[in-house]
């Protein structure tokens, strides 16, 4: 019998751990080439105008930032809290928290001097996800309750409150429809590029990038949340006030959530619907760990999905490919990205007996 | 409306929707308590019954025959689970990180190739579901004659499961073997047991769980594949797993507590019990998370879990 | 052990055995022969190779080269099922037990048998070697029940229930008090007797002389002599070990008594099983003393340094550091006192394996300024402090920002000093701070303590090693089962009476 063990390898030199990340993306669209050939799609087509699709044009290419903006949020988001190991799983819900919060300044808050909107909307939609997210921090740190499944059923819980928002004081007057009236103008994002949809909300999400990069590289809770993360028992004997630290990461990880719902609202839709999110936060987490749970790795990373994702659909066009294919090549990405970073630290021996 | 809800009809359709409701999650919470038993937490359940809820669907709408269905989406299930294996066991990559990808993975290979197999059409296809199995002679006794003894085979089936997964982890060589590993996998690799092989062939047994749940779904409580057929359900086992303190009894009372409130919360509505709908659709999810809150003092956790076991490389 | 008659026939033969991790040769061609009715014993001090020899030996490690011969004949072990099938057993330094398990289920695992559990038959089976051997347990005790000495004989029950015939134990009585370790000693007679054979890991070299027959010596990793026990003496296998003369070179200061630094006061505290660990405990430490705590290890020493350190309320009782009372529960609280900790598992309470060197060296002082000013951390300033702290300390590593786990266990320990004892500490609190160290780096942390002392600060030495005790300390007192045993000064100190407050025996 032929057995597989893992063993440590030394340390190999600094340069890999760039190629890795490319070589992960070319598997990744070599294995997931399988998936369009049964699909019947020619491969060299396929993929062809999935790139052109997000990058070939200047407004495919606004397109591609604009569909990256919430990914590199909930990307943040969940790279933030993953970071001090609290599994923040309910990017999702965080999210729906800062959609609706902007939906309630967008519609209702007439009574603000029209360059207050935004601020207060943008201020209130991390505030809310914020909140959202210290509640399975709370029972984490306090209770010992599993953060994975708080934070997921809390998913639920919030998309049914939006439900119920929807088909009560939320929704639009006279609609039969869970949608909400539209947001007054003072609440759009501007566009900023002419013959575009590039918008604020975009230039929110490299800010983000740069403050998150700064938090965790230049602040004492960039430090400590780190310690958390890697070794609880020794932050704690370090006189790290971890309760309060994760606490604090819950708060920024569900605030950028919530600017991702804000930025939804305020950009695209302009108004709150039930799939006012196509599972951003739960991307963000395959975004998060493909980016290392570094800022401008997940920076990469959301770009890298913003191209599938907006490339996806002109494949779906012009090749025939469904566009859950962007699901699968999710799913591939990740693994292999997992599978190189181990690859990078240790190898496989194969032994016979 | 209280007379109502003591009606004789209201309480046999609530507990045979009970028991119907409950189904799926209580073979997923079996598939789980195995899996973490042996020190693995799964978190690729729901993409794995979503997969098992559209590969059983497809085949019954090409074969029109639902068993081969079910072994089709348990097949699945297998499948998906040994790459987990691969990925947690083998290569010991982070649990949390390998499941959440499992999970995104199947979920989007699920509905791509259901819709390579459908397409788009304005309604969509459905199959003959099965029907329930009515016990005779029981089945006449009132309240629980309906409600028990007249549900699917499958049903019957997950609840035969409940001993006999009881008895594999109690009282089989087998079953000892796979606790000790969740406990102190050491332990058992110094007394020659394979701990990857075991732990992988527990995963597969659970993935081949999961994939019937996600069958029963498409297969009989409905006879069509929607995206969100799942619901969240896949979650509900994890936390049904905590809940029931890793033993399959206590974690199928959970699942029957949430098939409870599920089927509870549709008959309240249909009564005209006035409250937003979403209301009710919350209910279970909080109810789960309090009962989390309560047992989670006591919780004993398999030591073992959350660790890829690797002889250790200690010089000296 | 005189009157066996050692056979032509080795049992075992490790031949040339070499064994490599990544860039380490752990086992660099070694021999080793066991005959049938012998103890042999394995010496080296840690990280000599000897543990992962017999792991090699046990097939849990693949060798890298040489050969294992049994009975004359060359086999490959690919995993512990091989070595077991072949007779040979290995009791771990660290238990191979499923403590939330029943005895009889940790002796029934992955043994052969029919489908379902037959307890009957193996509650049979077990009584009977238990009767033969000597080793009464209730089958149906779960096992943390148990005591630790009680443990061990049921890891000896595992290995005797599969037909081991070849015992290799490491490092047994680590964890022993000293009544315990006769009675192991009398079950390893009765084991030879009946025809066993025994591997015996230690670094306690008078229970060597006492247990076994020959010894085999390692240092590091290659086997440097053989000795028959009646041949030869404890010094002579100790400057083997080390390749040198025994003898730490330590400077003791002079220093002066002064005021109690330290003080506790009716401690009480239980530890995770919700037993009481640490019992009505009082003592007062002053500056310019090493006052070492004595006691076999499991006796509540942990508990008491865990509390120490503020990682756990007392649930009664007070700390006083130079006269203020202390709240309990707080290591922040205890980290501004000034106080100096040492952790016992420096790996998992101390450091941040992953983070680089500089990044551990500022666990403490990381709030403070100049590490850190509104919230803001001075990379300048760490990079400083770190470098004064790797030369200070002599930190062996490949410059600051290497991760820490790259360096070897000494000097993570230097790491942990430096971190603790840059500041001028009053108090120093050590809990078992040689523990798996070489014998190069146990001479360095103890210079480290006396130069503290010399410095005017008072030293809590908690240590389950009695030499160190002894060498160390000004005052010593005995732990046994959370309660203080005893007191006495170390110029007066009485080896036997030292031992008997060990083993719970009052005077």
């Amino acid at each position: 019998m032929i057995s597989m063990s893992i063993v440590k390898r030394k340390a190999l030199p600094s340069w890999v751990m760039l190629v890795v990340p490319l070589a992960a993306v070319f598997v990744t669209l070599l294995i997931t080439s399988i998936p369009i050939l049964i699909a019947g799609g020619n491969v060299f087509k396929a993929y062809s105008s999935l790139f052109y699709g997000a990058l070939g044009s200047k407004f495919n290419l606004m397109e591609t930032f604009v569909k990256a903006s919430p990914l590199v949020l909930t990307g943040l988001a969940v790279a933030f809290a993953f970071r001090a190991r609290f599994w923040n799983i309910g990017a999702e819900g965080q999210l729906f928290a800062g959609a609706i919060a902007a939906t309630w300044v967008g519609v209702y808050f007439t009574w603000l001097p029209a360059f207050l909107v935004l601020p207060v909307m943008i201020l209130m939609g991390f505030l809310a996800g914020g909140l959202w997210a210290t509640i399975p921090a709370f029972l984490k740190t306090k209770l010992k309750v599993d953060d994975v499944v708080t934070t997921l059923l809390l998913n639920y819980v919030m998309l049914h409150i939006m439900g119920a928002l929807l088909f009560g004081p939320l929704q639009m007057p006279g609609s039969a429809w869970p949608r909400s009236a539209s947001i007054m103008d003072a609440a759009f994002y501007p566009v900023l590029i002419a013959r575009s949809r590039f918008h604020l909300g975009i230039i929110i999400s490299f800010a983000a990038i740069l403050v998150i990069w700064f938090i965790n590289s230049k602040t004492v809770f960039g430090y400590q949340s780190r310690g958390v993360g890697i070794n609880l028992e020794a932050a704690k004997f370090g006189g790290i006030n971890t309760g309060m630290v994760i606490l604090k990461t819950a708060i920024i990880s569900g605030g950028l959530a919530g600017l991702a719902g804000v930025g939804e609202i305020a950009a695209i839709h302009h108004h709150l619907m039930m799939d006012i999110s196509p599972g951003y936060g739960y991307t963000g987490i395959v975004i998060a760990m493909l980016g290392n749970l570094h800022p401008v790795g997940v920076a990469l990373a959301a770009f890298f999905f913003s191209i599938i994702s907006v490339g996806a659909q002109t494949m779906s066009r012009v090749a025939g490919i469904p566009i859950y294919i962007t699901g699968i090549i999710e799913g591939v990405s990740l693994m292999t990205m997992l599978i190189f970073l181990l690859l990078t630290e240790y190898k496989i021996r194969w032994t016979k007996s | 409306m209280i007379n109502e809800i003591f009606s004789v009809t209201f309480i046999t359709g609530l507990l045979a929707a009970t028991l119907r409701m409950s189904t799926p999650i209580i073979l997923a919470t079996l598939g789980e308590i195995i899996t973490e038993r042996a020190g693995v937490l799964n978190l690729g359940i729901e993409g794995t019954m979503l997969f098992g809820a559209a590969a059983g669907f497809l085949t019954t709408l090409a074969t029109g025959n639902l068993w081969l269905g079910v072994l089709v989406a348990a097949l699945g299930g297998i499948v998906l689970s040994l790459l987990m294996a691969v990925l947690a066991v083998y290569f010991g990559l982070s649990q949390h990180v390998s499941g959440l990808g499992i999970t995104m993975f199947a979920s989007g290979l699920a509905m791509f190739i259901y819709r390579l197999a459908v397409g788009s059409p304005t309604v969509p296809p459905v199959i003959d579901p099965f029907t329930p199995m009515v016990i005779p002679l029981l089945s006449k006794i009132p309240i629980i004659g309906p409600s028990f003894f007249s549900q699917y085979s499958l049903t019957y089936i997950t609840w035969a499961l409940i001993p006999v997964v009881s008895i594999f982890l109690f009282r089989t060589r087998a079953g000892l073997r796979v606790r000790t590993i969740g406990q102190n996998p050491f332990a058992a690799d110094t007394v020659g047991v394979n701990v990857n092989l075991t732990r992988t062939l527990c995963l597969a047994a659970g993935g081949a769980l999961f994939g019937v749940a996600g069958a029963f779904l498409t297969l009989a409580q409905q006879n069509m594949f929607l995206i969100d057929v799942i619901g969240g359900r896949g979650w509900i086992a994890i936390a049904m797993t905590i809940f029931g303190n890793w033993n399959p009894l206590m974690g199928a009372v959970g699942g029957l507590i949430f098939g409870f409130l599920d089927a509870f919360q549709l008959r309240l509505q249909s009564l005209g019990v006035d409250l937003p709908f979403h209301i009710f659709l919350m209910i279970p999810y909080l109810i789960t998370i309090l009962a989390l809150i309560s047992v989670s003092r006591k919780a004993t956790v398999p030591a073992g879990l959350l660790k890829p076991y690797r002889r250790e490389e200690k010089g000296g | 052990m005189e009157g066996r008659i050692l056979e032509k026939q080795a049992v075992i033969e490790m031949r040339a055995v070499t064994k490599r991790f990544v860039d380490v040769i752990a086992n660099d061609k070694v021999d080793l022969k066991l005959y049938p009715k012998e103890v042999v014993g394995l010496l080296g001090e840690n990280g000599a190779g000897k543990t992962t020899l017999m792991n090699v030996l046990f097939g849990y490690y693949n060798l890298d080269g040489g050969k294992l011969l049994i009975n004359g004949e060359e086999v490959t072990f690919s995993s512990p099922k091989d070595a077991i099938n072949h007779g040979i057993a290995m009791i771990h330094q660290h238990f191979t037990l499923v403590q939330s398990q029943s005895v009889l289920e940790n002796v029934m695992i992955g043994m052969e048998g029919s489908f379902f559990l037959d307890k009957k038959k193996a509650t049979e089976k077990l009584l009977k070697i238990e009767q033969e051997f000597g080793l009464n347990l209730d089958p149906k005790a779960i096992v943390w029940t148990l005591s630790i000495g009680e443990q061990q004989k049921l890891e000896i029950l595992k290995a005797l229930y599969r037909g081991a015939k070849i015992l290799i134990m490491d490092e047994p009585t680590a964890v022993l008090a000293p009544t315990e370790t006769i009675e192991l000693f009398e079950t390893l007679h009765t084991l030879v007797d009946s025809g066993h054979s025994i591997i015996f890991i230690s670094h306690h070299l008078q229970e060597v002389m006492e247990i076994c027959d020959r010894v085999v010596v390692l240092r590091t990793g290659k086997r440097v002599a053989e000795r028959k026990v009646s041949d030869t003496t404890i010094p002579e296998l100790a400057s083997l070990m080390v390749g040198r003369e025994l003898l730490e070179r330590l400077e003791k200061g002079e220093a002066k008594v002064g005021i109690p630094v330290l003080e506790a006061k009716n401690l009480k505290g239980r530890n995770s099983r919700g037993i009481i660990a640490v019992d009505n405990l009082s003592f007062i430490l002053r500056e310019g003393e090493i006052l070492g705590v004595a006691g076999v290890s499991g006796n509540g020493q942990t508990e008491l340094s865990e509390i120490l350190f503020g990682q756990v309320k007392p649930e009664e009782g007070e700390i006083l550091v130079s006269g203020k009372s202390v709240p309990g529960g707080s290591p922040s609280a205890i980290i501004k006192t000034g106080m100096a900790r040492i952790p016992e598992d420096r790996i998992a309470t101390g450091l941040f394996m992953d983070l680089s060197v500089k990044e551990n060296m500022i666990l403490e002082s990381h709030v403070n300024e100049p590490i850190s000013k509104n919230g803001l951390i001075n990379m300048q300033e760490i990079r400083s402090f770190s470098q004064n702290c790797i030369d200070n300390f002599s930190v062996k590593t490949d410059g600051m920002d290497v991760p820490v786990k790259t360096l070897s266990g000494g000097n993570l320990q230097k790491v942990i000093l430096a971190r603790e004892l840059s500041g001028n500490p009053k108090v120093v609190v050590a809990c078992q701070p040689t523990r798996g160290l070489d014998v190069g780096a146990m001479e360095f942390v103890h210079q480290a303590m006396l130069n503290q002392k010399t410095a005017g600060s008072g030293v809590l030495l908690i240590s389950d090693d009695l030499d160190e005790i002894f060498l160390l300390s000004d005052r010593i007192i005995v732990m046994y089962e959370g309660k203080i045993m005893g007191e006495m000064s170390s110029k007066e100190a009485d080896r036997d009476k030292i031992g008997l407050w060990m083993s719970g025996v009052a005077s």
